[in-house]
């Protein structure tokens, strides 16, 4: 089959589409959580996605509408995270942990509920972007115009609340609600990396494209760029990668994006050795 | 009209008071010393002024106006203590962290600034490749970019050599002194804060002494306080033109 006759699969066309809108949302906004030490929400919101999934599907919800109905659960969790955070007794990842339990916790139970776990639900655990319908990429075209217009005209506020929150504070930045942008993105966009890479490797859309671009010790805009960059070529791979060789699609992305972490992280070590020498 | 004016203010955490109805005024064009030993409160005082904290009673007014309601915060610059994001590698050219939460700096007057603190030439250098003494500078340069009426520095210098310490002081004095900016300085070092302060807020929990620094020099309850010799220590020093 020709590469051009893929390509004319509607369902191609989505994958691709919408692959590439979440890449470039998780990308971003993992720049900014992983430089505030959240890197592991991602994780945790995705043990919420499945309790959230797995009471959508116990509740006999179409699959064309799932990803949608599970979304308020996640964005309250993590809007719950962020709240525990600012508590002088939870550290962030204590709190990430608390609402990851609690998700992990109902998913197991509402499962079993529904009579155990049914094809739909593992469905989602492993996540397949070949199977994303227009409702997600429509969801996702929306998220991705919400995150480009959150860069444009809050990127001064972000990159201060990232640098240092008190000084942010002190320049009179409302914090507040840069954190409650970032913790509503971040959580929409846990749910729609869970059909990129399913509920077990959200964390790695969100994770390591930035921990890439952190390698390269490049400017706060370029190190956007470099993570949206690793993470939309690693999905355009993954997808062809996946498609000819007949792999899982959610892992081969995360391979790639691995393999990119890698090869930055050794070229780094390495030019550093040469400077050395 | 006071540049910044304080009244009845006090913070507590856990039910347990760290401010006490401390009541204070900073005259415009001012210097003010912010002293007092570990834990007294000093750092937690101007986090209130600047709204990072929240107090529970108390008035601030910034520049006449509610400090709940005050928008003019770049005419505030804060330089507060070591930032912790500076040594874990955050991805911050110096240019970036001057320019930090504003999106009209012209590149002109940010040129400028970093050639006066001695640091142009490290404009597009990474902000955690500096050493501390850089860092500080890079940080100085964002508080001082958009010209600020007022300059808060809280204990700024702690981990600074000596020779770099003075250097930042005849700065925040320079600054206090050729531009009219009311400066306050949080510091422990009570010995060099009379070198530059006209003013001092002496706390401890509460205000333990306010005024100037002649006035401190000649106090009765403050030679009782520190005992003759080390008041005169810190009195001998202070510059008083």
């Amino acid at each position: 089959m020709e590469l051009i006759d893929i390509l004319s699969y509607g369902f191609v066309q989505r994958a691709i589409i919408s692959g590439v809108l979440i890449a470039a949302i998780c990308s971003t906004l993992g720049v900014f959580l992983v430089l505030r030490r959240f890197s592991l929400i991602g994780d945790g919101l995705a043990h919420v996605t499945f309790g959230s999934v797995a009471l959508v599907l116990l509740l006999g919800v179409s699959p064309l509408y799932v990803t949608l109905a599970s979304l308020p659960v996640v964005v309250v969790s993590s809007l719950a995270i962020y709240k525990l955070t600012t508590s002088r007794r939870i550290q962030g990842d204590a709190a990430i942990g608390i609402v990851s339990s609690i998700g992990i916790a109902a998913g197991i139970t509402l499962a079993s509920l529904s009579g155990g776990f049914n094809v739909d639900l593992f469905s989602y655990l492993f996540g397949n972007i070949l199977t994303v319908n227009m409702t997600e990429t429509l969801l996702s075209l929306a998220v991705f115009l919400l995150v480009a217009g959150m860069m444009v005209f809050f990127y001064s506020d972000l990159f201060a609340v990232t640098f240092d929150q008190e000084l942010a504070k002190s320049m009179g930045i409302n914090t507040g609600r840069i954190n409650l942008m970032l913790f509503v993105l971040t959580a929409v966009a846990a749910v729609l990396a869970m059909r990129v890479a399913g509920i077990m490797m959200v964390s790695a859309m969100l994770i390591l494209p930035p921990i890439a671009a952190l390698q390269l010790s490049l400017s706060f805009r370029m190190t956007i760029l470099t993570s949206v960059t690793v993470a939309v070529t690693s999905v355009i791979l993954g997808i062809g990668t996946a498609f000819v060789l007949n792999l899982p699609v959610g892992a081969t992305i995360v391979i790639f994006n691995i393999v990119f972490l890698f090869l930055i992280f050794t070229t780094r070590k390495l030019l550093q050795r040469i400077r050395k020498n | 009209m006071p540049v910044i004016r304080v009244r009845d203010l006090s913070f507590g955490y856990n039910g347990q008071d760290v401010l006490s109805n401390i009541s204070f005024d900073v005259a415009q064009g001012d210097y003010l010393g912010v002293v007092g030993p570990n834990g007294s409160g000093k750092s937690t005082l101007m986090k209130c002024i600047l709204g990072i904290l929240q107090p529970r009673q108390g008035d601030i007014l910034l520049f006449g106006e509610a400090q709940n309601r005050f928008c003019q915060w770049r005419r505030i610059g804060y330089l507060p203590q070591r930032l912790g994001t500076l040594s874990t590698g955050f991805p911050g050219t110096v240019q970036e962290i001057v320019r930090m939460g504003r999106t009209d700096s012209p590149a002109r007057k940010m040129r400028d600034t970093l050639e006066m603190l001695g640091i142009a030439h490290l404009a597009g250098r990474m902000i955690g490749e500096l050493s501390y003494g850089e860092q500080q500078r890079t940080l100085l340069a964002r508080a001082l970019v958009h010209d600020p009426d007022l300059l808060i520095f809280d204990e700024p210098t702690t981990a600074l050599d000596p020779a770099t310490r003075d250097i930042f002081y005849s700065l925040t004095r320079e600054i206090n002194r050729l531009h009219g900016t009311t400066v306050i300085l949080v510091t422990h070092d009570i010995g060099t804060i009379g070198q530059f302060a006209r003013t001092l807020l002496y706390l401890d929990k509460t205000v333990v002494f306010s005024g100037t620094f002649v006035d401190f020099c000649a106090s009765a309850d403050m030679t009782g306080m520190f005992g003759p010799v080390s008041q005169h220590i810190i009195c001998h020093q202070h510059d008083h033109t």
